[in-house]
C-alpha cells in the first residue's frame, strides 16, 4: 500500500497542476462577475501554442507562448462579453469550439494530415533539496516540474492579492455589484478585461503544462474538458484561492485513483470515480445555498 | 494620524467653486438637457429643482463625469475641466450620493468606503479612514457592519461618509429625502446647512418645493431639460417656484404638486367589503417579520391610500392584497382576480422583448387552456391603446418601443379591462411626466367611481392624499388606519402616536 | 422572414469563411469546396446517407435547446442528456430484444426517460437548491460521459468483452430505413414532425405562451400572468432533456446500432449553434440543422478528397455563433439603425 501511495500522491499533484492553474485563472474572471466557459478553448490553445513555440525555441519559450495563446483567445472573449456585452455562456461556448477547431485544424495542417504524434521538449521535474527527501510525501510533492510550484505559489499570491490589495477589493466588488464599483471610481470594464485575460493566460499555461511538463506531445482535443473541470473546481472551492487549490487536488486525486487501482490490481470501475468529483461539486453546491454563494453578479450580462 | 487627532473638531472642506455652462445632452432623439448653466458657490446649499424627468439627475451626472455632455463646459475655479469618469470628478473634490445607493451589500462599511483606492488594503486602516471621515462630518456609522444589514438611513450616511472620505468638498445629493421619514429628512437637511456653514457646498437634487425652500441658499429650476430660473432663495416664494416648476396653464398639474386634492374625496364610500385581511402577516426566509399580522377591509368604490417610509412592509402588504404573495400567517380574503400595477413595470408587468399583444395576453395566462385566440387579443390590445391613449404605432411593437408613460398606461389598461373587483397600485406615477401622471390618477378615480376597490401606495405622500378616501400607514411592518390629515400621517409614518 | 435572411447570410458566410481558411492554410480552395459540395449534396447518397442522417440528431438536440432557452433555462447539458438517452435506449433495446417491434418503442421511450431523468437532476438542483443550471448541466455532461464509459466496459459490454462498446442491436430494435440502400432512417421524419409540432405549440397554445412569457420575463409572468414559473421551468427543462435523450436513442437505434464511448461528436454543443442560428424558432431549426449536417458531411468528404482537416467545421460553427450573437446584440442595442434610443436618461 505504502509503495503505491507515493505514485498515487505524485499522480494526484501532477494531475492537479493544470487543473489548479486553470481554476485559479477562472477564479479571477468569476470574481469579476464573468463565467468564462471558453476556458476550455484557452487550455487547448495554450497546449498548441506551447507545442509550436517549444519546438522552435525550447520549453521555456513554449510556456510563455502557451500563456500568450490562452490570453489571446480570452481577449476575444473579453472584448465580446465586456465591450460588446454578448451573452457570457453562449460566447464562451463558441470560443471553446473555436479553440478546439482551430488547434485541430492547424495541427493537421502544420504537422501532417494524419496528425502523427510529435514529441516536444519538456520541462523535467526539479527536486527541492531537503523537502523532497521527506518520506512518501517528499518525492510526490517536491519533485515536480516548475509549473507545479508555480501553481502552489499562486494560491497564497492570489489570496493576498484578492484580500490585501485595493485592486483585489475592487475586483471582488465588481463581482458583487458592478454599478456600485463603477460609481466608487473603479474602472469596471478594464478590470474585467484584465481579469479575463489573465485568467485565459493561466488557462493557457495549464495547456502548456500538459504538453511541456507532462505528456510531451500534442493531441487533438487533449484538453479533455479540463477547462470545464476548472469551472467545477472554482465552484467547489467557493471562489476562494485556497478552496480552489484544495478542489484541484480532489479532482486530481479522483483521476489518480486509476493509477492506484492499477498498482493495487483492483478491478474497480475507475470511470465511476472520475465522475465522483462532479457529483461532489453538485452536492457541495446544493448544500451551500445561501452560505458561501458565488459573486452576486456572476454571469449576468451588463445592461 | 494627525488627522484622526483633530477629528473631534470639524475641519473646513476646501472650496470647490463649480460652474456648468451651456450643457446640452441628447439620448437618441430625446433632448435631456438643452443649454443649461448653473453655478454653485462654496459654502452654500444649491437646490436643483424639477419634476421627474426634468433632467436634474442627468445634469449632475454630467458634472460628476458619468455622462459626457454633447456641448457645454464644466469649470472648477474658473478653469475648464474635462472629467472622463467619476474617478476624475472625485479627484477634483466632488462627491455624489445617488438616489439608488451605490453600495456593495455583501461588503462592510469600511470596504465600501475605501473601494476605489490603490495599493495595499488593510481592514484596520480602512476602519480608521471611516472613523476619521465620520467624526469630521459628525455622522454615526459602524465601520465593521455589513451594508446589507443596515437600514436605509444608515446606508445613506455611509454614502455621505464615502464621499467625504475622499475629501469631497462639493456633495451632490440626489433626492436624498425620498427614502427618509420626515424627522430623518429634517435632520439631513440640517446637516447640509452645517456642512455648508463649514465651507463645503451641497447640490440638492429634489422635486420637493418644501425642502428647497427650507434649506437652499440658491435655487435652480429645470423643466423638460431647460433651465427656467436660477437665483438666490430670497428671489423665490412658494407661488413663483410652483409657476417656474410647472409652467403656466396646467391647473391639474399645479394642484398635484401643491398637494391640494383635485376632486373632493368621494363621499359615499360604503360599498361592500372586497379585500379583507384577517391578521395576515409575512415573514421572510430568514425569519424576519416584514409585515406584522394586519387587519383591514377595503370596500367597493373607495380608494384606500397607503403611506410608509421605504422598507416598512408596504411591498409585502400590497402583494398580499393583490394575491401575489401568500401571507405566512393569518388569512387574506380576496376576490378571484385582483388587478395589480407594480412599481417596477419593466421587471414585474411587461414583456419588453415580446409584443404589446403578448404583454396584454399575460393577464390570465396562468389559467388559460388550449389555444389562445391571438387575433381577438390583438384587436383588444389595439382598442385598449386607443381608449387609454397609449401612443405606439401598432400593437405588435415590442414592449420596449413604448415610453415609460405609455408602458404604464398600457399596464393599467390591461389590469382594468375587463374590470376586476379590486385594483392595487404601487408608485403608479414614478418616472412619469406631469401629463401621464394626471392621466393615471384620473384612471384611478374613474375606477373607483365605477365601483372598484382601489388600494394605492405612493412614496409621494401628497400624491396619495390627492386621490385617497381613507388612509393606512405602515410603520416597521405595523399597519394602522389614520385620519386624512397630513401631519397625523407624517407622525404615524415615524411610529409616533 | 428576417430569420431566413440571416440564415442565408450565415450559409454564405460559412462558405466564404471556410474558403478563406482553407486557402490561407495553403490548400486548393476550389477543389476543397467542390469536395465539400459533393460530400454534402453531390449525390443522392450524399444527401440521404450523409447530410440528412447527420442533420437529424442536430435538429433534435437543437429543438431541445430551443425549448429550454425559450423558457429562460440555460441548459448546456444537451450533450449529457443525449448520452443518457442513448445509454438507457441501448440498455432497454438489449433487454427487450425478444419483444419484436415493441422493443424499438421501448428503447425510444427509454431514451426520452433517460434524457429527462438527468435533466431532472439539474431541475431539482435549480428549483429546490438554487444551483445555476449552467454549472449543474456542465457537471452532468461529464457524469453522463463517464457513466457511458463505464457501462460499455461493464454491464453493457459486448459478449466477447474485448471492445469498449455494447452488443449490436437486434433488427427489431432498429429504426426502419426509409429508402432501401441508404442510411436514411425514420428518425428524420420524427425530427420534422416534432419541429413543426413544437412551432405550432409555442405560437398558438396557452401552455406555449406560458413557456415563452416565462423566458421573456419570469417575474412579470408570475406577477401579471399568475403563471407558476417553477412549474413552467421544470416542464421546459424536462422536455428539453427528453428531446435530447430522444436524439440519443434515435442515433443508437437508427445509425450506430450500438453504444460506445464517443457516440456524440459534440452534438449537444453544436445544437446551441443550431438553435441560435435559427433564432430559437423550431421550424427554422430544421434548416439550420440541415446546414450544419451538410457542413459536417461535406467536411468529411473534404478531408478524404482534398486533405483539408474536417475539424475546420468547428471553427466555422464557432465563428457563426459569434457573428450571430453580435448581430442579435447589435440589433437590440440599435447599432444598425441611425436613430439610436440609447439608455434611459433618467
Amino acid at each position: 500500500m505504502a509503495d503505491a501511495l507515493t505514485p498515487f500522491l505524485e499522480a494526484t499533484v501532477r494531475t492537479a497542476t493544470p487543473l489548479a492553474l486553470a481554476a485559479l485563472g477562472e477564479t479571477l474572471a468569476e470574481r469579476a462577475g464573468v463565467i468564462n466557459v471558453g476556458l476550455e478553448g484557452c487550455v487547448i490553445a495554450g497546449a498548441f501554442g506551447g507545442l509550436v513555440a517549444a519546438g522552435a525555441a525550447g520549453a521555456g519559450a513554449g510556456l510563455l507562448a502557451s500563456m500568450l495563446a490562452g490570453a489571446a483567445l480570452a481577449t476575444m472573449f473579453a472584448v465580446c462579453v465586456v465591450r460588446l456585452r454578448t451573452d457570457q455562456i453562449i460566447t464562451g461556448t463558441a470560443l471553446t469550439m473555436l479553440g478546439l477547431g482551430l488547434t485541430g485544424a492547424l495541427y493537421r495542417t502544420l504537422y501532417g494530415a494524419s496528425g502523427a504524434a510529435l514529441s516536444s521538449p519538456t520541462i523535467g521535474p526539479w527536486a527541492i533539496p531537503g523537502l523532497s527527501a521527506i518520506p512518501v510525501v517528499g518525492p510526490a510533492v517536491f519533485n515536480q516540474p516548475m509549473t507545479t510550484y508555480a501553481a502552489l505559489l499562486l494560491v497564497p499570491a492570489l489570496w493576498w492579492w484578492l484580500y490585501r490589495t485595493h485592486a483585489g477589493l475592487a475586483l471582488r466588488a465588481i463581482g458583487e455589484a458592478p454599478d456600485a464599483a463603477r460609481v466608487a471610481g473603479v474602472a469596471v470594464e478594464r478590470a474585467q478585461m484584465l481579469a479575463i485575460v489573465a485568467g485565459g493566460a493561466l488557462g493557457g499555461l495549464a495547456g502548456g503544462t500538459l504538453v511541456l511538463a507532462q505528456v510531451g506531445t500534442f493531441a487533438e482535443g487533449m484538453s479533455a474538458g479540463r477547462g470545464f473541470i476548472a469551472i467545477a473546481i472554482v465552484v467547489l472551492g467557493r471562489w476562494h484561492p485556497v478552496g480552489v487549490g484544495v478542489g484541484a487536488l480532489i479532482f486530481g486525486g479522483a483521476s489518480a485513483l486509476q493509477f492506484l487501482f492499477q498498482a493495487m490490481g483492483w478491478g474497480l470501475p475507475y470511470q465511476l470515480f472520475l465522475a465522483l468529483p462532479y457529483l461532489l461539486t453538485l452536492v457541495a453546491l446544493a448544500i451551500s445555498r445561501g452560505r458561501g454563494r458565488g459573486p452576486l453578479a456572476l454571469g449576468r450580462r451588463a445592461p | 494620524m494627525s488627522a484622526l487627532d483633530r477629528a473631534t473638531a470639524p475641519e473646513a472642506p476646501r472650496a470647490v467653486p463649480l460652474e456648468l455652462r451651456g450643457i446640452s445632452k441628447r439620448f437618441g432623439s430625446a433632448v435631456a438637457l438643452d443649454d443649461v448653466s448653473l453655478a454653485v458657490r462654496p459654502g452654500t446649499v444649491h437646490a436643483l429643482l424639477g419634476e421627474n424627468g426634468a433632467g436634474k439627475t442627468t445634469l449632475m451626472r454630467v458634472a460628476f463625469g458619468m455622462v459626457p455632455p454633447d456641448a457645454g463646459e464644466i469649470r472648477l475655479d474658473d478653469r475648464i475641466v474635462r472629467f472622463a469618469s467619476a474617478r476624475d470628478a472625485i479627484a477634483a473634490g466632488l462627491g455624489m450620493v445617488h438616489q439608488h445607493f451605490s453600495l456593495v451589500p455583501a461588503m462592510t462599511v469600511a470596504e465600501n468606503v475605501v473601494l476605489g483606492g490603490r495599493g495595499r488594503y488593510s481592514a484596520p486602516a480602512a476602519a480608521a479612514v471611516v472613523q476619521r471621515a465620520a467624526a469630521r462630518a459628525a455622522l454615526a456609522v459602524d465601520a465593521s457592519a455589513r451594508v446589507a444589514d443596515l437600514d436605509v438611513g444608515a446606508q445613506q450616511r455611509v454614502e455621505i461618509v464615502k464621499a467625504l472620505a475622499r475629501d469631497a468638498a462639493l456633495l451632490i445629493l440626489d433626492e436624498p429625502t425620498a427614502v427618509l421619514a420626515p424627522t430623518e429628512a429634517h435632520e439631513l437637511l440640517q446637516w447640509m446647512r452645517e456642512f455648508a456653514a463649514r465651507g463645503g457646498s451641497v447640490v440638492l437634487i429634489t422635486h420637493k418645493l418644501g425642502d428647497a425652500l427650507e434649506v437652499a441658499d440658491d435655487i435652480t429650476v429645470l423643466r423638460r431639460g431647460r433651465m427656467i430660473r436660477s437665483g438666490p432663495r430670497s428671489s423665490f416664494d412658494h407661488d413663483s417656484l410652483v409657476a417656474a416648476l410647472l409652467g403656466e396653464g396646467s391647473p391639474t398639474a399645479r394642484a398635484v404638486a401643491s398637494g391640494a386634492p383635485v376632486g373632493a374625496p368621494h363621499a359615499d364610500t360604503a360599498g361592500a367589503p372586497v379585500l379583507t385581511l384577517d391578521d395576515a402577516g409575512w415573514r421572510d426566509a430568514s425569519g424576519i417579520v416584514r409585515l406584522h399580522p394586519a387587519r383591514c377591509v377595503v370596500h367597493a368604490g373607495e380608494i384606500v391610500g397607503v403611506a410608509a417610509v421605504e422598507g416598512s412592509g408596504q411591498r409585502e402588504l400590497l402583494r398580499i392584497l393583490s394575491g401575489r404573495l401568500a401571507p405566512t400567517s393569518g388569512r387574506a380574503m380576496l376576490p378571484d382576480a385582483v388587478g395589480f400595477v407594480p412599481e417596477d413595470r419593466h421587471q414585474d408587468a411587461m414583456l419588453l422583448d415580446g409584443t404589446l399583444i403578448e404583454t396584454v395576453a399575460l393577464r390570465g395566462a396562468g389559467r388559460a387552456r388550449g389555444r389562445l385566440p391571438w387575433r381577438r387579443i390583438a384587436e383588444f390590445t389595439q382598442s385598449l391603446m386607443t381608449r387609454y391613449d397609449v401612443r405606439g404605432r401598432h400593437a405588435s411593437l415590442p414592449g420596449r418601443a413604448l415610453s415609460g408613460g405609455n408602458q404604464q398606461k398600457l399596464v393599467l389598461a390591461r389590469e382594468l379591462e375587463p374590470a376586476p373587483a379590486a385594483l392595487v397600485v404601487e408608485n403608479p406615477t414614478r418616472g412619469l411626466d406631469i401629463r401621464a401622471t394626471a392621466a393615471v390618477l384620473d384612471a384611478l378615480r374613474s375606477a373607483r367611481d365605477h365601483g372598484l376597490a382601489v388600494v394605492m401606495y405612493s412614496a409621494d405622500l401628497d400624491e396619495v392624499l390627492s386621490v385617497a378616501d381613507r388612509m393606512f400607514v405602515l410603520h416597521a411592518g405595523h399597519l394602522r388606519a389614520v385620519p386624512l390629515d397630513r401631519d397625523a400621517i407624517g407622525r404615524a409614518m415615524l411610529g409616533a402616536t | 422572414m428576417r430569420q431566413l435572411a440571416v440564415l442565408g447570410g450565415a450559409a454564405l458566410l460559412a462558405a466564404v469563411l471556410l474558403l478563406a481558411v482553407v486557402a490561407l492554410a495553403g490548400f486548393d480552395a476550389p477543389a476543397a469546396l467542390q469536395a465539400l459540395w459533393r460530400g454534402a449534396f453531390g449525390s443522392r447518397d450524399a444527401w440521404l446517407s450523409g447530410t440528412l442522417v447527420r442533420a437529424t440528431p442536430l435538429a433534435l438536440t437543437g429543438l431541445a435547446i430551443v425549448v429550454a432557452f425559450r423558457a429562460g433555462v440555460l441548459n448546456i447539458g444537451a450533450e449529457g442528456q443525449f448520452l443518457a438517452g442513448a445509454g438507457v435506449a441501448t440498455a432497454v433495446a438489449l433487454a427487450t430484444a425478444s419483444w419484436g417491434p415493441v422493443s424499438l418503442l421501448a428503447a425510444l421511450l427509454g431514451g426520452v426517460v433517460g434524457g429527462a431523468a438527468i435533466a431532472g437532476i439539474a431541475t431539482v438542483l435549480r428549483l429546490s437548491f438554487g444551483v445555476l443550471e449552467v454549472i449543474s448541466t456542465l457537471m452532468l455532461n461529464f457524469v453522463a460521459q463517464y457513466v457511458v464509459a463505464w457501462v460499455v466496459r461493464g454491464p453493457l459490454q459486448e459478449p466477447t468483452h474485448i471492445y469498449p462498446q455494447s452488443a449490436s442491436l437486434e433488427m427489431a430494435s432498429r429504426l426502419p430505413i426509409l429508402l432501401p440502400g441508404t442510411r436514411l432512417h425514420l428518425g428524420v421524419l420524427v425530427a420534422v414532425a416534432l419541429a413543426l409540432g413544437l412551432a405550432w405549440w409555442l405560437a398558438q397554445t396557452a401552455a406555449g405562451f406560458r413557456l415563452r412569457a416565462t423566458g421573456l420575463n419570469a417575474a412579470a409572468a408570475a406577477s401579471a400572468g399568475g403563471i407558476s414559473v417553477s412549474r413552467v421551468t421544470a416542464g421546459a427543462f424536462l422536455a428539453s432533456g427528453a428531446l435530447a435523450g430522444l436524439a440519443g436513442a434515435i442515433e443508437v437505434t437508427g445509425v450506430t446500432y450500438a453504444l460506445y464511448d464517443n457516440l456524440s461528436p459534440g452534438y449537444g454543443f453544436t445544437a446551441i449553434a443550431v438553435a441560435l442560428l435559427a433564432g430559437l424558432a423550431p421550424g427554422v431549426v430544421l434548416l439550420t440543422a440541415l446546414l450544419f449536417g451538410a457542413l459536417e458531411a461535406g467536411a468529411t468528404a473534404m478531408q478524404r478528397d482534398a486533405g483539408v482537416p474536417s475539424v475546420l467545421v468547428a471553427v466555422v460553427e464557432a465563428v457563426l455563433i459569434l457573428v450571430l450573437v453580435l448581430v442579435e446584440r447589435g440589433r437590440r442595442a440599435g447599432w444598425f439603425t441611425s436613430d439610436t434610443t440609447g439608455e434611459d436618461p433618467s
